[in-house]
């Protein structure tokens, strides 16, 4: 922890950058996103297990960009957000600094997308083992099951789009989902507005998604919406071999194709 | 929305299938179909589009809304696209979402893609009576059915 805010304030002092977003002590022992912008204010930086949302949310909001040039604290999901925000083009390769936590609290510097990618390559790529365990679960479930599963699920769902506004890759000033001419998408919370809503969440972010799960902490209901947009991200993997958050080049799965893809089920 | 099952003379459960065809190939292909004087079952209710790329996931799920047991999508066979690659993007895209559907429990039966040229008359009205028979024996899609009715705004 003193390392990262050191480098931080190092960071803030030379005028490298105007402000290191990261998290700081919030209130009821929570952690909230904490916008550094002088060397004092870096001292309120933390960085611990209870900090798990997905900060690179904020990069592309205008609100923050005006602040000037950014330094993240970035755990691995985020470093992979920043590359698949490069690679569409939402980040320019040297809009950001990332401060990647490691191993014993230290703190490594990167400082370009190339160099984030450079070092997203060497860390391991695993779910969280409590994801891939309901994952499996839910594989195993018949078809009948599952859809009483998510039915049950979905109907507590409220739309209060949490899961929108928590995701870095939502970034779209103006949604689908805020259409209403025509009105694509039922706004109410009903149950087909509720399973529409997700599926195509769950459509839009295939071969986008970070994994990072931020989705599913932020539901106020604990609807575990997180397994939708995991599920179509793993589905792309295993399908076309590519995978959201690996590369700041643009290779983007459902915007390409190659004429050998393989199906078993067109007739 | 509209009640599914109408109410047919023998009293019989009577399938309604939706098929998303393209301007191109499939739709052509329904059309020989018919000038062939070929018979298929009169459940299937077509919906012409420029091109399977053009065929949003979305319209599937809009289908099953308003009432259809059954979904078919068809147009060109790969390499033969009006537009060179559309049918291609939505190949991939029908692969992530029939594994989406799976996953959130909707019975994939429902669904069937296919490729339908415009010289392939007979492979369509072969098609329509299979996906009917299969839809017939699932029976009406009444939990998606029953999820839309709470839905009627």
């Amino acid at each position: 922890m003193e390392e990262l805010r050191q480098k931080a304030r190092q960071l803030l002092e030379s005028g490298a950058v105007k402000v290191v977003v990261g998290h700081a002590q919030g209130t009821g022992g929570k952690r909230r996103a904490h916008f550094a912008r002088t060397a004092a204010e870096a001292d309120a930086l933390v960085h611990d297990d209870g900090c798990w949302q997905n900060l690179a949310n904020y990069l592309t909001k205008p609100e923050v960009k005006k602040l000037g040039k950014a330094a993240i604290v970035a755990p691995p999901a985020v470093l992979r957000s920043l590359l698949q925000l490069g690679a569409e083009r939402q980040l320019r390769e040297d809009e950001v600094v990332a401060l990647a936590p490691g191993a014993g609290g230290a703190v490594r510097t990167l400082s370009s997308l190339a160099e984030v990618e450079e070092h997203v390559a060497t860390l391991p790529d695993q779910l969280p083992a409590a994801d891939r365990a309901e994952l499996d679960r839910l594989a195993a479930m018949s078809a009948e099951q599952r859809r009483a599963f998510w039915a049950e699920q979905l109907e507590r769902c409220v739309k209060c789009y949490a899961c929108r506004s928590s995701c870095p890759m939502c970034y779209c000033e103006r949604c689908t989902m805020d259409c209403n001419r025509p009105q694509w998408v039922p706004a109410a919370s009903h149950g087909l507005g509720n399973f529409e809503y997700h599926v195509v969440r769950a459509m839009h972010l295939a071969g986008r998604c970070v994994e990072c799960g931020t989705c599913g902490k932020s539901c106020p209901l604990g609807i575990p919406v997180h397994l939708l947009t995991i599920f179509a991200e793993e589905s792309v993997r295993r399908q076309f071999g590519q995978k959201g958050g690996a590369s700041a080049k643009p290779d983007f799965a459902m915007s390409t194709f190659r004429p050998d893809d393989k199906e078993t089920f067109i007739r | 929305m509209t009640a599914t099952t109408e109410p047919q003379p023998s009293g019989a459960f009577e399938p309604k299938i939706a098929a998303f065809v393209c301007n191109w190939c499939t739709y052509a292909g329904a059309d020989l179909t018919g000038t062939s004087r070929i018979k298929y079952p009169s459940n299937v209710r077509v919906v012409r589009l420029p091109c399977t790329g053009r065929i949003d996931f979305m319209l599937l799920l809009k289908a099953f809304a308003r009432g259809s047991d059954g979904v078919i999508v068809s147009g060109c066979h790969p390499n033969d696209c009006h537009y060179t690659s559309g049918n291609y993007h939505a190949r991939r895209r029908w692969m992530v979402f029939r594994d989406l559907l799976d996953f959130t429990g909707i019975d994939t039966r429902r669904v069937t893609f296919a490729w339908v040229s415009a010289a392939e008359g007979a492979k369509w009205a072969e098609l329509v009576a299979q996906v009917t028979e299969q839809v017939r024996e699932l029976g009406p899609h009444t939990d998606y059915q029953a999820l839309a009715a709470a839905g009627v705004e």
